[in-house]
């Protein structure tokens, strides 16, 4: 089964249009990159199949959307928002410490048993590759960790309750280059359990790291299909202007 | 020039707190020979405040004051917080830009009208209602708290906004409710500020002198109960500064040295707390 498929998918701003009848399906443990300039609504798209959009005022989004199999507003946004969690573009830990981080998300979702709790924590983090190095600061607030480590911590917190999706938006923008390929390499990993979706402005990026991609341009999916096909045989003209620099 | 002006703001934060070592210094002089005298432990632990008699025993006044103020914040402080948290995050900005200015236009109503109100209304309906005197704990700790409402609110409301609003996206992306949110991230986020907020509403509350001599009932005896009358340090100086004279006008003055030092601690306590981090 599919693990997004949008059909006819609109989006509005009150009166601006900003994602325009876009069709698309996201294979399942895979990562899926979105490319396209600033503005073009990659962002956008990205926060509608979290509902995050709802929380602008004036949005209004039409069309048919699915997150494996089950339909976008047909269940409700707590545990949609479970089910398809987000990374942000800056790291955005919470004012806590790291263990409260990471136990954040299960305990608004019921687990108040210390030692299930305790578990998670561990269980996340080591999946993030963080567990060797904070457990024993466990206790220290997030906001002391370094940009990479904050980022990754954000990923723990997103695994803490078992996300079935991830969507990235521009998730290394902050960070430098070195602490990018290692987050790319934790994208790897993270594949093998989650379907993830990743914005990127870079398209290096996107050809590392993802085995699908589309192409955006003003709102709408231009061209969707294999990474490798879209960077070196682009059918559509207007794509290949764009990864040929044509476009800003 | 950048010399000059920084010589100039820095003269006069130094003789802002010059200014404040000038009333502490006068206050102590003319208070401290009298704790001297009688002893420190018989003016703060001495249940009998009788001027004439020579008997100047200020506890039932610090257990007033205490009382009160504590009342106040167990009012004020979950309806302030609430209020902040409403509109902060709950209301929409046009209700927010009414609703604000608007309780903080309960500060600049002078105190003296509180007090009028809590005597024409509060007090006879706690004594009907409840019994006693209606000159109270509980009828001041309910005008105060009214009184520590737009501190609170204001200040929290500003702490709650100040909070990025990546945070609140982080918790929400993770299917938390908006409660869930508020609770578990947005208000530790934000505690040192709210912290700030009902410290000076604390100070507020205690500090207050006229609303409360109106509708506390000013007995200088322990009170056994909040529907008691009692006396607070403030109301205390406040009564017979006019006319005592001698030892008596030094105990005044002494009193004013330990509501000094009741406000230098409970500040210092509050502050460090707001700063703590875990
Ligand atoms: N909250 C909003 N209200 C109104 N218009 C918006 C809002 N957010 C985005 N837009 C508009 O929608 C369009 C798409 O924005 P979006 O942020 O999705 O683009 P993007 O592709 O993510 O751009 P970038 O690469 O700069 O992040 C833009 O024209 C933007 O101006
Ligand atoms: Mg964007």
């Amino acid at each position: 089964m599919e693990a997004i498929t949008a059909r006819g998918l609109n989006v509005y701003y009150g009166g601006f249009h900003a994602i325009k009848d876009v069709t698309v399906s996201v294979a399942p443990r895979r990562i899926t990159s979105l490319i396209g300039p600033s503005g073009c609504g990659k962002s956008t798209l990205l926060r509608t199949f979290n509902r995050m959009n709802d929380l602008i005022a004036g949005v209004r989004v039409t069309g048919d959307v699915e997150i494996f199999g089950r339909p976008l507003y047909g269940e409700d946004v707590h545990s949609l928002r479970r089910r398809v969690g987000m990374v942000f573009q800056r790291p955005n830990p919470f004012p806590l410490s790291v263990y409260d981080n990471v136990a954040h998300g299960p305990r608004v979702h019921g687990t108040t048993n210390g030692k299930e709790l305790d578990e998670i924590v561990a269980r996340s983090l080591s999946a993030v590759g963080l567990w060797e190095t904070l457990k024993d600061r466990l206790r220290e607030i997030a906001l002391s960790l370094s940009g990479e480590q904050q980022q990754r911590l954000c990923f723990a917190r997103l695994l803490a309750v078992q996300p079935e999706v991830l969507l990235m938006d521009e998730p290394c923008s902050a960070l430098d280059p070195i602490s990018t390929t290692r987050v790319e390499e934790l994208m790897q990993e993270l594949k093998k359990d989650y379907t993830i979706v990743i914005v990127t402005h870079n398209m290096q990026q996107a050809a590392r790291v993802s085995e699908d991609c589309g192409f955006m341009l003003l709102g709408e999916l231009v061209e969707f299909g294999r990474t490798d096909s879209i960077f070196t045989k682009p059918s559509d003209r207007r794509t290949e202007d764009y990864i040929t620099g044509r476009y800003g | 020039m950048d010399k000059l002006v920084s010589r100039l703001l820095l003269l006069a934060a130094c003789s802002s707190a010059a200014i404040l070592a000038l009333i502490a210094l006068f206050i102590f002089k003319e208070g401290v020979p009298i704790m001297a005298r009688s002893g420190l432990g018989a003016f703060l632990l001495g249940r009998d405040w009788s001027p004439l008699q020579g008997q100047f025993g200020i506890l039932p006044f610090i257990i007033g004051s205490l009382c009160i103020t504590l009342g106040a914040l167990l009012i004020g402080v979950p309806l302030g917080v609430a209020c902040a948290v409403y509109l902060a995050e709950f209301s929409s900005p046009r209700w927010v830009n009414i609703l604000k200015p608007a309780i903080e236009l309960l500060a600049g109503i002078p105190s003296v009208v509180y007090g009028f109100l809590g005597v024409m209304w509060l007090a006879p309906l706690i004594r009907i209602r409840l019994g006693g005197p209606g000159l109270s704990i509980l009828a001041a700790s309910c005008v105060l708290a009214i009184m520590t409402l737009p501190t609170i609110v204001s200040i929290s409301i500003d702490a709650l906004q100040a909070v990025p609003k990546s945070y609140k996206q982080g918790s929400l992306a993770l299917g938390a409710t908006e409660w869930q949110t508020v609770w578990r991230v947005l208000f530790p986020a934000a505690r040192a500020g709210i912290l700030a907020g009902v410290i000076l509403g604390m100070g507020r509350a205690i500090g207050e002198t006229m609303a409360v001599i109106m509708i506390s009932g000013n007995s200088t005896a322990i009170p056994h109960s909040a529907l008691d009358s009692v006396r607070t340090l403030t109301a205390n100086i406040a009564i017979e500064m006019g006319y005592a004279t001698g030892e008596h006008r030094q105990a005044l003055f002494a009193t004013g040295v330990i509501l000094f030092f009741f406000i230098m601690i409970l500040n210092g306590a509050a502050l460090r707390f707001a700063r703590r981090k875990f």
